[in-house]
């Protein structure tokens, strides 16, 4: 029976549209993919000699003192990243197969996934090296067992709790509380954890404890699945309640309103979409890596630049780097409808220059770090108005995935909330400006080089005309190739 | 108003599309009839420009269509769902496309309001998104939306299909209605030789590609489709 789900999702996989035109793409995956591995293979190696130089205390005490603080990261990010095993259920509900083998083939699948095998790279190095360092044999042996059901854990509680965006932000703000509150001394979770991650090593037996736990999450995980497979139950899409929205504001702008319009509703009432919003607001402090000169590397005037084009940019490059493909799903629609395609890119451009200037005004609080930051960020504002909206939007015309913008509805849907393609395609967006910052940087100063980087972005302004007749063009020509693949999800 | 001149459409050696000449007058309720495959919404699709023709070209009211853009002005249709857009409410959806096409919403509610019997109460005020309403709901506001801003073209794919049989008698007498006033030219393809026979002037059979009759309809023309296909049904 396993043979047959593996061929159908082994097809599913080649026969895709994306796959073909995104093959580069996949094997550039697999080269991060591949860096992440080298990585934390690098820090299961040195970590605990890292610690030791530090002289912060004994390895494994602090590993676990901030294990829960891991542990809790894992859950987010699986939860954002980590794609849902779906075979295409409701077409086997029907079919003569067990439907306990159907959930089983679904949760096993997730156990091979590249969310639990990551962590391996890091813990298997590191507990060779504390042996090799005198700790205990036996009790290495039960932390490392215990932690590692603890990992698996999360992978089935992520299963469960697929859907419950009103338990994981609260979830993740409570995480972000602690860290603050232990930052500044007010109140120490780990002082709680850490010995019960502790007790692991101390006592090896009861590294049972957590596979009780493994057990028990598999167990819950499979009757969910289970009770959940119906066409009204799990398998159903929920149905929120419409409401019409007028927006009449935006009628002043003409037919450009009536796009933006339609934009705003896009955003607001599809999941997919709001994912991309939540991360353009995580985008605003991600200037804390670089400005709070906590990571010395990265304490250069180059780097803040780069952080002012993230900062002011995130939803611009999260949210343009898929048009046209939020508007996938009736593609075919606005290519026969009274529409220029002008119009339509133009309202497109409008929106990415309006959540720039929005995002470029939330991140005033970075004047807290020196007026020169905010004035990266403004510079930054500058180049992604200018360059960047462009070249996002360029790029857009030839990814040709079909967005569902409904897919992470419910438990058994495919949910691709944030692609990690979106990130790839960001890099030549940032190399130019950081190019121009530097000629500038090192030719005449600091201030000219914020300049000359602002100043090539007026320059793209100034040609936009020109520039989106190009990019018209491009969308022309791939249109048909785009249309095909679009129609392809059904 | 539409004129195909050795229009063929090929996937690698397949022809699905091969109609050397065809004059659709103004004003001329059109059917098009054809098995699963014929090249019925491979033609409406090149109509609309949504795919490449292989060689020839359509002109739809002197405009090539492939060409220029001139032809979307006067032009509407519902192919299927993925001319609806899901997120939005029928109100909104129908709104939208009266923006597009230079009409307020007064002019779209007095449109709508012809309509109340063909929604049949399950469409207008609903507390629903178009994803959310059924197929056959989800077919009306297509439909309907197709009339908004005086297209002088409209193309219908399948229109009857989905259906329940209260909405497709009144979709009858609405296409009759609209193939009665000389400036609107309709399209449709059917399945269903009973439906089109009864609303459509004109019905062209389509086989893997060809057209193969071309008919003005009369009282002969039902016997004379059913012949037709349960005769291919022989071979």
């Amino acid at each position: 029976m396993f043979k047959h789900f593996i061929k159908l999702q082994w097809k599913s996989f080649i026969r895709a549209a994306a796959f073909k035109s995104n093959l580069a793409f996949s094997i550039f995956l697999i080269f991060i993919g591949l860096y992440f591995c080298a990585t934390f293979l690098m820090l299961g190696v040195g970590a605990y000699f890292i610690i030791e130089d530090l002289e912060l205390g004994d390895p494994l005490t602090i590993v676990n003192s901030f294990m829960i603080y891991y542990l809790v990261a894992d859950l987010v990010m699986r939860y954002m990243f980590q794609k849902m095993p779906v075979l295409n259920i409701r077409t086997l509900l029907y079919q003569p197969i067990k439907k306990n083998d159907v959930v089983k083939y679904s949760l096993w699948k997730t156990v091979a996934s590249f969310f639990n095998i990551m962590h391996a790279f890091f813990f298997v190095p590191f507990s060779i090296v504390l042996i090799t360092q005198g700790y205990d044999p036996l009790g290495v042996l039960g932390w490392h067992l215990g932690i590692f059901a603890l990992f698996y854990a999360n992978n089935f509680l992520n299963v469960m709790m697929n859907n419950l965006d009103s338990i994981f932000y609260p979830l993740i703000a409570l995480m972000l509380a602690l860290a603050v509150s232990q930052y500044y001394g007010w109140f120490d979770i780990t002082a709680f954890t850490q010995p019960v991650f502790q007790a692991l090593y101390e006592i090896p037996w009861t590294a049972i404890l957590p596979w009780a736990l493994l057990i028990g999450m598999y167990l819950a995980s499979f009757s969910y699945f289970r009770r959940h497979m119906y066409l009204d139950a799990g398998l159903a899409t929920k149905q929120a309640e419409a409401k019409t929205e007028d927006y009449a504001w935006l009628n002043r702008f003409g037919n450009l309103g009536t796009f933006l319009k339609n934009d705003i509703r896009l955003i607001r009432r599809n999941k997919r979409s709001k994912t991309t919003v939540i991360m353009s607001v995580f985008f605003l402090f991600y200037g804390l890596f670089f400005f709070t000169q906590s990571v010395e590397t990265l304490d250069h005037p180059t780097w803040k630049v780069f952080a002012g084009i993230f900062i002011s940019g995130g939803f611009l490059f999260s949210f343009g780097q898929y048009v046209p493909s939020w508007d996938s799903a009736y593609y075919p629609l606005m290519m026969s409808q009274n529409i220029k395609y002008k119009e339509y890119l133009n309202s497109k451009w409008y929106l990415m220059l309006f959540a720039t200037v929005i995002s470029t005004i939330l991140s005033v609080w970075y004047i807290y770090f020196g007026l020169d930051t905010y004035l990266a960020i403004l510079v930054g504002a500058v180049y992604n108005i200018g360059i960047n909206s462009y070249l996002v939007l360029w790029g857009g015309a030839y990814i040709k995935t079909p967005i569902d913008l409904n897919s992470n509805k419910n438990a058994f849907g495919d949910k691709q909330a944030f692609n990690a393609k979106t990130m790839l395609l960001t890099i030549p967006k940032l190399l130019l400006p950081l190019g121009v910052y530097m000629i500038g940087h090192i030719f005449i100063g600091e201030t000219a080089g914020y300049v000359m980087v602002a100043l090539t972005g007026v320059l793209g302004y100034v040609f936009k005309e020109k520039v989106f007749r190009i990019i018209e063009k491009i969308y022309k020509k791939e249109k048909y190739k785009t249309l095909l693949a679009y129609s392809q999800k059904n | 108003m539409i004129n195909v001149q050795n229009l063929t459409k090929k996937y690698g050696n397949k022809t699905v599309l091969n109609m050397e000449h065809l004059d659709i007058p103004k004003g001329q309720s059109f059917g098009l009839v054809g098995n699963n495959g014929a090249g019925k919404t491979t033609f409406f699709s090149i109509l609309l420009d949504l795919v490449q023709p292989t060689t020839g070209k359509i002109i739809s009211n002197e405009v090539d269509v492939n060409n220029s853009e001139a032809w979307k002005p006067f032009t509407s249709a519902f192919i299927d769902e993925s001319f609806l857009i899901g997120y939005l409410t029928p109100e909104e959806y129908f709104y939208f496309i009266g923006e597009l096409r230079g009409r307020n919403k007064a002019d779209v509610h007095s449109l709508l309001s012809q309509f109340e019997d063909f929604f049949h109460g399950e469409i207008l005020g609903q507390k629903k998104y178009l994803r959310d309403l059924s197929k056959g709901n989800q077919k009306k506001v297509g439909i309907v939306a197709s009339f908004i801003g005086k297209p002088e073209i409209i193309v219908l794919d399948e229109p009857f299909a989905n259906l329940d049989p209260t909405t497709q008698i009144r979709l009858k007498s609405i296409v009759r209605d609209l193939a009665s006033n000389q400036d609107v030219t309709v399209l449709i393809s059917s399945h269903d030789l009973m439906h089109v026979t009864e609303v459509c002037e004109r019905i062209v059979v389509l086989e893997k590609g060809d057209i193969v009759k071309d008919i003005e309809t009369s009282e002969e023309t039902l016997r004379e489709l059913e012949n037709f296909f349960s005769g291919s049904l022989a071979n």
